[in-house]
């Protein structure tokens, strides 16, 4: 398994066109791939399937917070090093 | 004959035969099954079958409707494609050995549920569209048709509950005259679309219309927001003349379009239209505009990765001034903020970007993009009637500093022996409050006024006119807003100076009537309502609107205002 925490900085955060992106991207790979986040308020752990644009919305993730990007499968490490660049690249936004 | 009251969310009149837009109800009943294997191939076909209906639909959107209308497909392909509802549809199939519908419609409320319970204007939306997908997939899985309207023939007004954007897109707008619905409002998609077709909309109604019979004649009055159904003859009557009351001026309007706007009295106003490129010159021209109350040079600044050059401005205004001949032409300087992404300038985000550093506040502490801009300015006013002004002014001091650097641009192209425009005519803006407070400070400095009503209005008002929440406060209609624009006015007067306004209020046929009893001078608008401001300020007496704005500015609300407008000049309340 590989993973990583990257900063999500870009404007609307995970929702709205990036998130279809960051969906996107996740589905051209094989392994299953997680993202999670900590509710800035309760603290509690949120995690969703990357893959599930339904999942990633729920999230909740807003500009300025982290999220940890986990791969389990034959291309983790593209998986993770891809998703992880897309976030700090915002998007494409800039 | 039945009247009922809405929301006026496209203006304009209408009659004609009810249509009744009824979603076939979906009924599921929660039944079991002998070979679960089965439904999810069902499922997985009904699947393929909607995603297939999507595409068709987004293609369709992206040639009819706008890129914003296209998107939400995608976002529907998107949710369509999505492995946790889908697994979770699966799941329920085999678990529970339900068909597939009940499977389907379970899981999208579910997530749908979900979403909405975020409290949040993009959720809620979001929630929508879920089961919007959900009940496409039922409609493949039921065999009902794809679209409610597959039966509309005839010209008419769509009655419904509330329209989706794939209910509208799959809608043929040829047949549509107008459409009233029971729930909505000035913003829902309906509404938006209604506009964007230039017919009439009422709103939120409430549910008795969906007891309507199809056929059944009805009135739409958008401007007022009203639906009346079944209407008797007399009413009938006057509606139609109403509707050719609008049509003859339109008509006129048009005709007249290149004539100057003298009212009945005498007077004449200069009506010019906002710009911000070539082609918005030549529709200008096209709609008889007197020249331009406002350049917004933004456009030169967008989109690009580096400062735009001087020579390159200096082309960019020429282009547009030799449209104008010897039209006047007010450039107004950069107006932009933290709220624009213009990555190249380096400017810092803020908490605040409204009340940050923005407009000649920026460009004060920015010679190396305020200079190229003003010479630019200067030397394409060559031959030129151009006039200059400065937006986002709070005091004096600042339209001081703002000609020091026009004066060291002027020194500096003299110096180079570079031929500029001599005695230009500076103005400035006035869109914050302090700035129309000390008008007649400000009036001491300057040629000119231009009343921006957008910004003055969420200023005063402290309401940000981009939060729908709030949106409704920021209303230049507001007593608080046209009593400032009333002591601009009679400021600049004292001093001898003109005061035109080129926000939105400026082209709102309503409004026109007040602006000219305060003793406007100049209205600034979109190009293609200027043949309409021109033809309303032909029929009124200036004489007379001084007693309408002294009784408007006594009322308390926007409503009460409009009101006053409709009943004292009926005319323009029929006009689109």
């Amino acid at each position: 398994m590989k993973e990583t925490t990257v900063t999500v900085n870009n404007k609307v955060g995970l929702h709205a066109r990036p998130a279809s992106l960051f969906v996107q991207a996740a589905a051209k790979y094989s392994s299953n791939i997680q993202v999670s986040c900590q509710d800035p308020d309760t603290k509690e752990l949120r995690e969703a399937n990357a893959k599930s644009i339904l999942g990633v919305l729920t999230l909740g993730v807003f500009q300025g917070m982290s999220i940890k990007i986990q791969a389990d499968g034959a291309d983790e490490e593209q998986a993770v090093e891809t998703l992880a660049e897309l976030v700090k690249n915002n998007f494409g936004e800039d | 004959m039945k009247r009922l009251a809405g929301i006026p969310a496209s203006r304009g009149i209408c009659i004609g035969p009810v249509f009744q837009f009824i979603r076939q109800e979906l009924v599921v009943t929660d039944c079991k099954v002998d070979d679960p294997q089965k439904e999810i191939e069902r499922l997985n076909a009904a699947i393929g079958a909607a995603k297939e209906q999507i595409s068709k639909i987004y293609e369709k959107a992206l040639t009819e409707a706008s890129q914003a209308d296209a998107e939400i497909f995608q976002a529907h392909l998107m949710i369509l494609e999505d492995p946790e509802m889908l697994s979770e549809v699966r799941k329920k199939i085999e678990s529970r050995k339900c068909s597939a519908e009940s499977a389907m419609k379970e899981t999208a409320q579910a997530f749908s549920d979900m979403m909405a319970a975020m409290k949040d204007e993009y959720f809620a939306a979001r929630a929508t569209d879920i089961l919007d997908v959900g009940n496409r997939v039922l409609r493949v899985l039921m065999g009902v048709a794809e679209s409610p309207t597959a039966n509309l023939k005839t010209p008419s007004v769509i009655v419904a509950d509330d329209l989706t954007p794939s209910d509208t897109v799959l809608l043929d707008k040829s047949l549509v005259i107008g459409f009233c619905t029971a729930r909505g409002s000035a913003t829902s998609h309906t509404a938006i679309l209604a506009r964007g077709l230039g017919i009439p909309a009422v709103a939120g109604v409430g549910e008795s219309i969906l007891n309507s019979c199809n056929a059944s004649q009805i009135i739409l009055d958008g401007t007022n927001g009203e639906a009346i159904l079944d209407p008797d003859q007399a009413m009938v009557k006057d509606y139609e003349q109403r509707i050719q009351t609008a049509r003859t001026i339109r008509e006129a309007s048009v005709k007249h379009a290149h004539e100057p706007a003298v009212t009945i009295d005498g007077r004449h106003l200069e009506v010019v239209s906002n710009i911000g490129n070539v082609e918005g010159a030549r529709s200008s021209i096209e709609n008889g505009a007197e020249g331009v109350g406002l350049l917004r040079t933004e456009f030169l600044y967008l989109e690009r990765s580096s400062l735009p050059t001087e020579e390159e401005q200096y082309q960019a205004y020429k282009a547009i001034l030799d449209v104008f001949g010897n039209l006047p032409v007010i450039l107004r300087t950069l107006d932009v903020g933290g709220d624009k992404e213009i990555p190249y300038m380096g400017l810092a985000a803020e908490s605040n970007s409204f009340l940050g550093q923005r407009a000649l506040r920026l460009c004060l502490v920015r010679p190396d993009i305020f200079k190229p801009q003003l010479r630019a300015a200067l030397r394409a006013g060559v031959g030129r009637n151009l006039k200059i002004m400065f937006p986002m002014v709070a005091t004096a001091s600042e339209v001081r500093a703002a000609r020091k650097v026009m004066d060291e641009c002027i020194a500096e192209l003299r110096k180079e022996n570079i031929p500029f425009a001599e005695n230009i005519e500076i103005g400035i803006m006035v869109e914050i409050p302090s700035a129309a407070l000390v008008a007649d400070q400000l009036a001491k400095e300057v040629d000119f006024f231009s009343i921006g009503t957008n910004d003055l209005s969420q200023y005063t008002m402290a309401a940000d006119r981009t939060n729908p929440k709030v949106a409704d406060l920021s209303n230049a209609f507001f007593p608080a807003v046209l009593r400032l624009i009333r002591d601009v006015i009679s400021a600049a007067h004292k001093e001898g100076k003109w005061v035109g306004m080129c926000g939105e209020l400026a082209g709102e046929p309503l409004a026109a009537p007040i602006l000219l009893g305060l003793g406007l001078d100049e209205f600034s608008m979109n190009p293609p309502m200027v043949p309409v401001v021109k033809q309303i300020l032909r029929n009124l007496n200036a004489q007379e609107m001084q007693a309408l704005a002294e009784q408007a500015l006594q009322l308390e609300s926007p409503q009460e205002i409009q009101q006053l407008v409709k009943d004292k000049v009926p005319f323009i309340a029929e006009l689109v």
